[in-house]
């Protein structure tokens, strides 16, 4: 399967390219057979959150099918932040580079209250990091290379086109109606991962939904091309002079398009401001202010949205795990949509691989829905607070979001309180059951559940950054060099667990990475396949290694 | 920490004329929004969460 190479498409397409891109539909050989043709594993859904979930399980050597009812990638740019987190996951799947290379870097953010800056914040404070805090990027691009990357790996098919019309789940597994444009087939399943998107049609085919609260507000997103010379930040204002009462964010895209969301309140008529001749004034009011003199800009791309903060109540049904926005839902406000799903389709691919291996018991998967249930709960709460703030809804909510406003242009306890947005941060999984408790006193962010805080390496080491050294195949033991060290590696490798390895990776322990792991000499973490650390100690021996394994595997 | 609902005040009649002074004058939007900005600082400067909560819950038990 190699159709987005054959097609033509690289990391070197352009927009237009991309989003006129149609991937060719072709029969398969399961539509003529006799019985539904067994699949390991069905991801459904080729947006972000399914293309990298695909990419990962077949990296890690699983035979992956995914349907897509379409055969476009996105239209419009879509989500455009992609948040460090998702940048380290797509280094693992190989389109890291590409991304970033085509991506606007940004770390630096301006919250302006009317015409006055009230305050300038920086994502990323510290060095030290491959990764910025955020690129933006139009999403078909980001959808263009994961689909580039995919048309790699010959264990992956995806076949455009074919629509998921009945689900019937059975004890071993799934049977999936598929509408194509050559008729219906059916095919089998062992798991099927959901990955459809906010309005998920396998989600209704179960007789699920997703609930919560529906915010009664419209937001129209302008993208413009213009040659301005903005600096690559997010600027955000509460009610400027060119946009009264409301909100605007302006941010830089690649190929010289600026993204300008307006906040238009609940009564706006969709298809009334979607019209050129709504926008341009308002783009021209926004850059006069903004720039203090008019610019030519042509208009990219528009949509009016709406928004609602809400999930499943469980991620998993049966051997149906739903992922990303098909699981959970959230406001614009902080990039947490499509972060979220990517660091979904992470989790829960090396859990499906194991699973599908029978290197790991059925009750893993059980855990890709809680830690990920507790991770959406963490985002819509920061999501819903955010919009509470931008969009007060009482008088007494917009009275004191102004006193918070103008107390931040003199006080800085106040600019901790503006919510523009709490920018997609990873979740911490503190109360996983993959997780062994600490046992010896640690300081610093990585408690078991952190996701592993990224570090330079020294010359000689296998890499320059720490998760790069790290990877994600397996399991690994960062051991910070000390005395008996290397019986206790020989130990860890010699086989910790049954047929799990673990890799040990040895860092010095003093250094950026030994300060950002709080390590002594004989210090060491476990890692999970995902980069998450699931146990540390400060002078384990291998047994405390091989139950923290068990535990992290769901067999204990 | 439990919130101080005992006398506590250095000067009580001396603060209660300040406040009443700091609204001499407003129109009645404005001294909302001052008593809100009093209430950030204030909460700012007692800091914690349990006491805030407390004072939060018992301003609200005494309301009428």
């Amino acid at each position: 399967m190699a159709a987005a190479a054959e097609a033509g498409l690289s990391y070197a397409s352009d927009a237009r390219t991309i989003q006129a891109h149609a991937f060719d539909a072709v029969c398969s050989p399961d539509q003529d057979a006799a019985t539904p043709v067994r699949h390991p594993v069905v991801v459904v859904g080729a947006g972000p959150v399914g293309l990298s979930l695909a990419i990962d399980l077949a990296q890690r050597g699983q035979r992956v099918l995914l349907l897509d009812n379409d055969q476009r990638l996105s239209t419009g740019s879509r989500a455009i932040c992609f948040a460090k987190r998702t940048l380290e996951i797509w280094d693992r799947l190989g389109v890291g580079d590409a991304l970033c290379a085509k991506g606007v870097e940004w770390k630096v953010g301006k919250v302006f209250f009317g015409s006055e800056l009230l305050y300038r914040f920086d994502l990323l404070p510290e060095s030290g990091h491959e990764r910025p805090a955020f690129i933006n990027l139009q999403q078909y691009y980001a959808e263009a290379y994961l689909a580039v990357r995919a048309a790699q790996l010959p264990n992956l098919e995806i076949r455009w086109q074919n629509t998921v019309v009945a689900l019937e789940s059975g004890a071993d597994g799934v049977v999936l109606g598929i509408d194509t444009p050559e008729g219906r087939y059916t095919l089998h399943a062992a798991h099927v991962a959901a990955c459809d998107g906010s309005r998920s049609p396998l989600r209704a085919l179960l007789g699920l939904e997703a609930s919560g609260r529906v915010f009664h507000d419209r937001f129209l997103i302008a993208d413009v091309r213009m040659a301005a010379d903005f600096p690559a930040e997010r600027w955000f204002w509460f009610d400027p002079p060119f946009h009264p009462n409301q909100s605007v964010l302006l941010h830089r895209q690649p190929d010289g398009v600026w993204r300008i969301d307006f906040q238009l309140g609940w009564d706006a008529d969709p298809e009334e401001e979607k019209k050129p001749e709504r926008i341009r004034p308002r783009v021209d009011a926004m850059m006069r202010q903004a720039l203090g003199h008019a610019v030519s800009f042509e208009l990219e791309w528009a949509s009016v949205y709406t928004f609602a903060c809400r999930r499943m109540a469980h991620f998993r049904h049966g051997r149906v795990h739903f992922a990303g926005d098909a699981a959970h839902g959230v406001s614009p406000f902080g990039a947490r949509g499509a972060n979220s799903g990517v660091q979904d389709a992470e989790n829960l691919a090396w859990k499906l691989d194991l699973v599908l291996r029978g290197l790991a018991p059925d009750a893993l998967l059980d855990s890709y829905a809680s830690e990920r249930e507790h991770a959406a709960d963490e985002n819509i709460l920061n999501s819903t607070r955010a919009t509470d703030f931008i969009t007060p809804k009482s008088e007494v909510s917009r009275l004191f979001r102004d006193a918070t406003l103008d107390l931040a242009r003199h006080h800085g306890f106040a600019r901790r309180l503006v919510n523009s947005g709490r920018l997609s941060m990873p979740a911490t999984l503190r109360d996983s059951p993959l997780n062994t408790p600490d046992r010896d006193a640690f300081a610093g962010a990585m408690v078991p559940g952190a996701p592993a805080a990224d570090a330079p390496l020294p010359d000689g080491a296998p890499s320059r950054w720490l998760l790069r050294a790290l990877g994600g195949e397996g399991f690994t033991a960062l051991v910070f060099d000390g005395p008996g060290r290397a019986a206790l590696c020989r130990e860890i490798e010699a086989g910790a667990a049954d047929r799990v390895p673990v890799r040990t990776l040895v860092l010095a322990a003093d250094g950026l990475a030994a300060e950002r792991y709080d390590a002594r000499p004989g210090t060491v973490y476990l890692l999970r396949p995902d980069q998450h650390v699931c146990a540390r100690w400060r002078a384990p021996v291998a047994a405390d290694i091989a139950a923290a394994l068990r535990r992290a595997l769901a067999q204990a | 920490m439990a919130l101080i609902t005992q006398p506590n005040l250095e000067s009580p009649d001396d603060f209660y004329e300040a406040l009443i002074d700091a609204h001499r004058e407003l129109p009645t939007e404005a001294s909302h929004a001052l008593n809100a900005r009093l209430v950030l600082l204030l909460a700012n400067h007692i800091g914690r969460l349990d006491v805030l909560k407390q004072a939060l819950q018992a301003a609200r038990d005494s309301g009428r």
